[in-house]
């Protein structure tokens, strides 16, 4: 979809779901049953309160630039890509993720800038979660 | 229990060179651990202490004491990037004051320029739980930087030319210092029209690519008291780790908020009883936020606080990093957290370049900063003096 790499992630027992749902164009998140903390990165327990009582929940995949730079040129395979743009997502549901910025002039993004997710995936099923500016797409 | 004055730095020595070719990362180790020992009037067969962190080769502190030859009762391998080795000088302090040995020597080495490594850290990150979430997104070590960056000018209107009169005040030192790598003063302007490498940090927003290292030997005060040299009292310590915080960063702080006045509060003192500071200087963005952090300044006001030659040696309001820092003299090993206090003992000891030297240097600063400001981050600062 953009033409960034993409990547073999490691995937655990603990990131399992996250990455399954990724390829079915869903982002899917811990929730805390104890504290209602929505848990980035996905892990097994809840940093916030130490619960392990936690239940998979489909996000809105909506968020805002909260930073973001444009890397003129990258470092290996990405040698080729700049420039892109590198970005912390703020989720609405809370978390501020590391990811890209796809299908929007790097000049045009700015902070706070409304952003919807995009299931960024390869022609071997690789998926990578990049984000787009909600109105270009 | 407080170290305050209970541990000494009695040597301290930074590899002359920025490129070695030919020599080991455990060569360099061993050259820097003679010249600090040598400064200090001390021998290998007086150590019973030894530091080092992910810079050092195969098992640490284990393969590097047998390298050596040393005979140790305490090891420490704490690996916190760039700021290991302030951190260490806290745990020798604690060690000491425990009773645990009386010679801690710490070392870092290592050859990013030969190896054509480049900028970034040489820590073992292997399958750590964050990696698949952070790390393939194109997220070069300068980006993540760039982000801080971006965000402190939204917030707070800071300025890229307020980033470069940092680089500006580092040149206007290194032009001092005959084994710098880069040894050209440089304008505010030739900083703003430096190759943009992640906007909106310029290639003069960056430290230097070096090869080298450094250690310190820190003593109990009973060697000290037996050694002709003029030792530097530790007299304050403070250590935080800033992380992600569960998605909730914020990249305007770091993990300086706490480590600073911790260390204040050890030595009984308050940022303007400081002479000079050495601060981290991965980056211009690093040194801003961490004096605001350090209490040097007002959350925000940095851009003012570095404006107009502030940051200059001898007569600025803070003199900083006077041996050039990392982003002109040195950053052994991708980490500048040695160098930082070794110029903080150079300061106390009066033996800066005489045009650099702070006069009356009672009491220095030396803060770290490891791992990366746009994740997370080991903060360490030491408050030293010349005497207790």
């Amino acid at each position: 979809m953009s033409f960034l790499p993409l990547a073999d992630v490691e995937v655990n027992n603990e990131t399992q779901p996250f990455w399954d749902a990724l390829k079915n164009n869903a982002l899917l998140l811990p929730r805390c049953t104890s504290c209602t903390s929505v848990v980035w990165y996905p892990r097994a327990h809840c940093p916030v309160c130490f619960s392990t009582e936690l239940q998979w929940e489909e996000m809105s995949g909506r968020g805002t630039i909260y930073s973001y730079s444009i890397v003129a040129k990258g470092n290996g395979r990405w040698k080729e890509s700049g420039p892109y743009v590198v970005a912390y997502v703020e989720l609405a549901e809370g978390p501020r993720i590391l990811t890209n910025i796809v299908g929007v002039a790097p000049s045009e993004v700015h902070i706070n800038m409304s952003v919807q997710a995009v299931f960024d995936t390869g022609d071997d099923g690789r998926v990578l979660l990049r984000f787009t500016s909600v109105s270009t797409s | 229990m407080s170290v305050r004055g209970k541990a000494f730095i009695a040597g301290a020595y930074e590899h002359p060179l920025r490129t070695i070719p030919n020599k080991t990362v455990q060569q360099v180790h061993a050259e820097v651990a003679a010249g600090a020992l040598a400064d200090a009037g001390l021998s290998f067969s007086d150590v019973d202490a030894y530091f080092c962190a992910g810079d050092a080769p195969g098992f640490g502190a284990l393969s590097m004491a047998e390298y050596l030859g040393l005979e140790l009762t305490h090891i420490d391998n704490t690996e916190t990037g760039g700021s290991s080795y302030l951190l260490h000088v806290q745990h020798a302090a604690e060690a000491i004051a425990a009773g645990h040995c009386h010679v801690a020597l710490i070392t870092l080495a290592g050859l990013p320029r030969s190896s054509g490594a480049g900028i970034g850290g040489a820590g073992r990150f292997g399958s750590a739980p964050e990696v698949s979430f952070e790390n393939f997104f194109g997220l070069s070590i300068v980006a993540g930087y760039a982000m801080a960056a971006r965000r402190h000018m939204y917030e707070f209107g800071t300025t890229s030319k307020q980033l470069a009169e940092i680089k500006v005040a580092a040149a206007s030192h290194a032009q001092h210092n005959p084994n710098a790598f880069l040894q050209n003063a440089v304008t505010i302007e030739e900083v703003l029209q430096s190759k943009m490498v992640a906007d909106p940090l310029h290639m003069l927003d960056c430290c230097v690519v070096t090869d080298g290292g450094g250690a310190l030997v820190v003593v109990s005060p009973e060697v000290a008291r037996k050694l002709s040299r003029q030792s530097v009292p530790v007299l304050g310590t403070g250590f935080a780790v800033k992380h992600v915080n569960n998605g909730r960063i914020d990249l305007t702080h770091t993990g300086a908020v706490v480590s600073g006045p911790r260390a204040f509060a050890e030595a009984g003192l308050t940022p303007s009883d400081i002479r000079y500071a050495s601060i981290y200087d991965s980056f211009t963005i690093t040194v801003l936020t961490t004096l605001e952090d350090l209490g040097f300044c007002e959350k925000g006001k940095g851009g003012e606080f570095v404006s107009d030659g502030a940051l200059q040696a001898p007569f600025g309001k803070l003199p900083f990093n006077t041996d050039g820092g990392g982003l002109c003299n040195n950053h052994p090993s991708n980490r500048g957290g040695i160098t930082k206090v070794i110029e903080a003992v150079r300061q106390l000891r009066n033996e800066a370049h005489p045009t650099v030297q702070v006069p009356n240097c009672q009491f220095a600063l030396a803060h770290g900063t490891g791992g990366n400001l746009a994740t997370r981050m080991g903060s360490a600062t030491l408050i030293l003096g010349q005497e207790v």
